[in-house]
């Protein structure tokens, strides 16, 4: 719906451009499965073992709709701008596939939950609108396991039904997409997106988010499409970004050597960094869909969508800019802080336990995420808390500590915790800034630093600099760094 | 609106889509079979339904649904008790690609 | 010793039970004495559950001493499960090769709701295969015989549960009915054969044919003993999405407030061509009667009766293809070994199912595909619209209807090859399904020495009202006492 002239870009002085569309697939965080009650924890169980009569397909068994599952779905569209239509029903898709227990999946066909939404994001600073054509909710497959992982030469498959009827998700995506810099925006910010509303867990890695794309050329500036090429197997942002680029080029290839391209399906290959075709002795899909005799349908008035709308929490745009106008951020910094839910917390836990905003903002940016990153755990979940960082920023904020100790003691206690008030009293690490003991370091200084002074009063400014470091050293970095510039200047003058 | 009959292909396609083995003969029993029930079934095309909605269910329920709560699963062993080929755990299959 | 209890009632040995004069461990070795005596010329039973049927007698029969007339009807009332009804850890066949020897781990929920009575289950009976059929001829395991004359067909698909009762096995057992196959082999068999309102008795546990139209109901003797099996059955299933919230009625409330005063419709389109004269006959007496219990008897139209068959076999086909698609031989049931996975499915499938299965799973996957969708598929929806309006129309105007179950009596084994000839069976009894209503069929008298069945047909949710009328008749007419002649076999023994 929302399909914006888009300058092509990769594709520049070529005459073509790319036409891209996203389809997404994504788990839903429910506790239990679509239509039973086995639980959705089934990644790490033995084979075969999160299974019941129902999501086995055995005979006689019947599907009961998960409330949250549905739940979660409108709350979903709604994030990405969808409208809820007050009737939509459930289908079957029916196929044969070992990994699809009762030989038809329960999916959505004319009537899906939600329909045209979009999802708004930037790239090199122009703002793009991708139409979302529609979220529908559908039942994940189990799992096959081939003999070497090869499923060309694998003489039997393993089934593992552990992973039949979670709740799964499919985002469509409108062709609206023009480079493979912007398919990996989109799918970026619709896991952040799908993240903050707490509906998916984002693991591209787990398989609990998967992306196929379609893809064609087209002369730039033409209306109708190309051939359309369908990717699979991008398992992460950078095998869509580098599968797209891929395709894009080869497809160039034939179109520019006078070639004509197939519709097919054609699998990225991570290692060998290119996609190549799936065409198999398959049949032809025809996939029977008519409506799933045994669930009613839903009607979800809006009474409903506005009472779901209300558990929808602050997307991260609108976050983005809150931060902005609240804290006095710069865009670069609100972006970094609202990046995951967590971190935009974080933050605003901070602030709201009277840490200075800008002072938040640079320890979070600057040596919290370092930290998190070396050690593998965020902050709120490290020994030291938000709780303690926060005592330990109040402290720098009231010139207790000056930096150098507080970075020495946000390394210390990050993992192990601790009060950094106690600390700093116990070992004596309070900035001095009485004057008088101050003052004798500095005279020291002075005496033992003749030329640096004379530097000064000749006009060398930056020779202030030195003397300022050796008093920081005398006083094992606890001076409080303005009041020795202030002693300084009063006794060497200038 | 005269209805063209069934080819042999048309049979074969319907049981490939189905994933029935048919033999010869049975494709030629059910071609012709299947051309007399469909020409029986024309009657429906009697009927007028130009102002009438679609029926897939009769009973008017909407919005049935069971609260988020896992239940215990039955273990691999119960469910692999009836599986005509399994290893380690898993239901096993033939060569899925030819 | 001859078996007393026999060809009996369910109301009849639930009193004897209380009152000492039989215990249900006798009930259980009578029933299985009278199946060992019949079933090698009448084959309706499939598995036999004796060791499961003898604990459950045993616990039935302390549980009526521990609690008296508090006991539940049921209790120690043996009974027979069509063998499309799972029961845990019991052989379930629905008399196809294609999932012999599968145990099913779980109890579907009817069958729980007798096991929570104290029923004695002695066995599940011989069908059409995945219920597709109406003479039993379409079983994997061979043909029915019919208890009053085993060279004919006892009807179908229910036909095993329905000779159970016919011959005196057990005094009830429950079938399900897609297009009629729990009333027309009652019909066939002289028995009292009720398919609910749809939604009123949960499906799950019962391999499902017609999502849409399946439902499980009773065969009995007599009518009250329908109530009762109903009453235990019927209500709300969190496993079943399909199941109704709506509060059921107690129809023994109103089992006996007789006809009088009720207006009873009498459909012109079921009595058309086609109708034996003598099942015709049968069935005008039988409202002649309802008549002289004071209903008045109005002639309706229900216009799209005939366009019925056509789109049952639109959408039956259609929703069983989709059904059967998980019997694929990966989880459960008889595999073919091929070198690949698709010929083995092919072989599978091939082998596994029988010929009507294979041609409704054709006509069901043709009517679905692309290009035939809107022609077969969606044009038979919206008739069925327009049945289920012509119903409700009737209904404005009528308390029930009153019609033929089957425009036949039992017909010889093998006469209809043609699987035309053989849908048309059902054509009185398909429309009730289509529109979801509940119908029961009770006999009304013989024809050449045959059962005559009557159809009475309610609006929905009225299944009280039609136990209630069928009730009036029974009494009126003194069909009760109808029985096989396999019933006397066993005081003759």
């Amino acid at each position: 719906m929302t399909t914006q002239q888009v300058e092509s870009r990769g594709l520049e002085g070529t005459g073509y451009e790319a036409v891209i569309g996203l389809e997404v697939h994504a788990q839903l965080l429910t506790r239990s499965k679509m239509f039973c009650g086995c639980s959705t924890a089934y990644f790490d169980a033995p084979p075969n073992s999160n299974v019941c009569p129902v999501c086995l397909g055995l005979p006689g068994t019947l599907p009961v709709m998960n409330r949250e599952a549905v739940e979660k779905t409108v709350l979903t569209a709604l994030a990405l701008n969808c409208e809820i239509p007050p009737f939509t029903k459930f289908d079957r898709k029916n196929y044969f596939y070992p990994d699809l227990p009762k030989g038809y999946q329960i999916s959505q066909y004319d009537l899906p939950l939600s329909r045209n939404g979009f999802l708004e994001f930037a790239v090199d600073g122009r703002t793009v609108r991708a139409g979302v054509t529609r979220v529908h909710l559908e039942e994940d497959t189990g799992t096959l396991k081939h003999a070497g992982d090869l499923i060309h030469e694998a003489t039997s498959s393993l089934v593992d039904l552990n992973r039949a009827g979670v709740p799964l998700m499919e985002i469509v995506g409108e062709p609206d997409l023009r480079t493979a810099e912007e398919a990996r925006e989109y799918v970026t910010r619709l896991r952040q997106v799908l993240m903050y509303i707490g509906v998916n867990d984002g693991s591209m890695e787990r398989g609990s988010l998967r992306c196929d794309a379609n893809v064609s050329l087209r002369r730039a500036g033409a209306s109708e499409f190309g051939t359309k090429v369908e990717i699979k197997n991008m398992n992460s942002f950078r095998a869509v970004h580098r599968a797209l680029d891929y395709e894009i080029a080869r497809q160039l290839q034939v179109l520019q050597s006078g070639g004509t391209l197939v519709q097919e399906t054609r699998g990225w290959i991570e290692t060998e960094g290119r996609t190549v075709s799936q065409r198999s002795k398959e049949q032809a899909h025809d996939y029977r869909y008519f409506p799933e005799p045994d669930l009613p349908p839903l009607q979800l008035d809006s009474a409903y969508v506005e009472r779901v709308r209300g558990r929808l929490s602050e997307l991260p745009d609108a976050r983005r800019r809150r931060f902005e106008s609240q804290y006095g951020l710069s865009a670069y910094e609100a972006a970094i802080l609202i990046a995951s839910r967590e971190d935009a917390d974080v933050y605003e836990g901070l602030v709201s336990a009277g840490v200075p905003a800008k002072l938040a903002a640079n320890w979070q940016i600057g040596d919290v995420a370092r930290l998190a990153n070396a050690h593998h755990v965020p902050l709120h979940r490290s020994g030291l808390g938000v709780a303690g960082l926060a005592a330990l920023l109040r402290l720098v904020d009231t010139g207790t500590i000056n930096g150098t100790t507080a970075k020495e003691l946000l390394d210390e206690l990050y993992i192990p915790g601790g009060d950094p008030l106690a600390v700093v009293s116990e070992r004596g690490l309070g900035q001095v800034n009485d004057a008088g003991e101050l003052g004798t370091v500095v005279g020291e200084v002075i005496a033992a630093n003749l030329k640096a002074v004379a530097d000064f009063r000749g006009g060398k400014e930056q020779a202030l600099g030195s003397l300022v470091g050796q008093v920081m050293k005398a006083t094992r970095g606890r001076a409080d760094a303005k009041m020795v510039n202030a002693l300084l200047r009063e006794r060497i003058g200038g | 609106m005269a209805r063209m009959t069934l080819s042999r292909d048309d049979v074969a396609h319907v049981a490939m889509l189905a994933r029935l083995g048919l033999s010869d003969d049975e494709l030629e029993r059910y071609r012709h079979q299947l051309d007399a029930i469909l020409d029986a079934i024309g009657r429906l095309n009697e009927v007028d339904t130009s102002s009438v909605e679609e029926t897939a269910q009769v009973g008017g329920l909407v919005n049935v649904w069971r609260e988020d709560e896992p239940r215990e699963s039955i273990g691999s062993e119960r469910a692999l008790a009836n599986a005509p080929d399994r290893d380690d755990g898993y239901f096993r299959v033939g060569a899925i690609q030819e | 010793m001859a078996e007393r209890w026999v060809g009996s009632t369910i109301t009849a040995m639930a009193a004897a039970l209380r009152e000492g004069r039989v215990t249900a461990v006798q009930l259980l070795s009578e029933a299985i004495a009278h199946r060992e005596r019949t079933d090698s010329r009448i084959n309706a039973f499939l598995a036999r559950t004796d060791e499961l049927a003898e604990r459950q007698a045993r616990a039935a029969d302390e549980r009526i001493q521990r609690e008296g007339a508090a006991a539940p009807v049921l209790c120690g009332i043996p009974v027979a499960l069509k063998d499309v009804l799972c029961l845990d850890g019991v052989a379930t066949t629905a008399s196809s090769l294609i999932i012999e020897g599968f145990l099913p781990p779980y109890t579907g929920t009817a069958v729980q709701r007798l096991l929570d009575q104290g029923a004695v289950v002695v066995g599940k009976t011989n069908c059409d295969e995945f219920a597709m059929g109406s003479s039993n001829e379409n079983s994997a395991y061979g043909p029915v015989g019919n208890p009053w004359d085993v060279e004919r067909v006892p009807g179908g698909s229910s036909g095993g549960s329905a000779a159970s009762v016919a011959a005196g096995v057990v005094p009830y057992s429950l079938g399900s009915d897609t297009g009629g196959s729990i009333r027309q082999p009652a019909a066939l068999t002289g028995t009292v054969g009720f398919k609910p309102t749809y939604g009123r008795v949960s499906r799950y546990g019962l391999i499902a044919f017609a999502s849409s139209l399946d439902q499980i109901g009773p065969f009995t003797n007599t009518v009250e003993d329908t109530a009762h099996v109903y009453r235990a059955i019927a209500g709300h299933d969190p496993l079943d999405s399909t199941s109704s919230t709506a509060a059921v009625e107690d129809p023994l409330e109103t089992l006996h407030e007789g006809v009088a005063g009720m207006r009873l419709g009498v459909p012109s389109e079921y009595f058309a061509e086609g109708l034996e004269p003598g099942v015709r006959a049968r069935v005008e007496e039988a409202i002649e009667t309802l008549r002289s219990l004071g209903a008045s008897i109005e002639e309706v139209s229900l216009p799209s009766t005939d366009a019925g068959l056509s789109t049952y076999y639109i959408l039956a086909p259609a929703e069983c293809s989709s059904n059967l698609a998980r019997f694929d031989g990966v989880r459960f049931g008889k595999r073919s070994e091929e070198a690949s996975l698709l010929r083995s499915y092919l072989a599978t499938r091939g082998a596994g199912f029988g010929p009507e299965v294979k041609r409704r799973i054709m006509l069901g996957t043709y009517a679905l595909s692309s290009g035939y969708y809107d022609a077969y598929y969606r044009k038979a929806q919206k008739v069925r619209t327009v049945i289920a309006g012509e119903f409700a129309r009737v209904f404005e105007q009528v308390d029930a209807l009153v019609c033929p179950t089957s425009p036949t009596v039992a017909f010889t084994q093998g006469a209809r090859e043609d699987p035309l000839a053989m849908y048309l069976c059902d054509v009185l009894t398909i429309p009730v399904n289509l529109a979801g209503l509940p119908g029961i069929s009770l006999p009304c008298g013989l024809s050449e020495g045959l059962p005559v069945g009557l159809q009475v047909i309610g609006p929905r949710f009225q299944d009280a009202r039609v136990l209630r009328v069928a009730h009036a008749y029974e009494q009126a007419s003194g069909v009760t006492a109808l029985r096989s002649p396999m019933v006397a076999e066993a005081a003759a023994a």
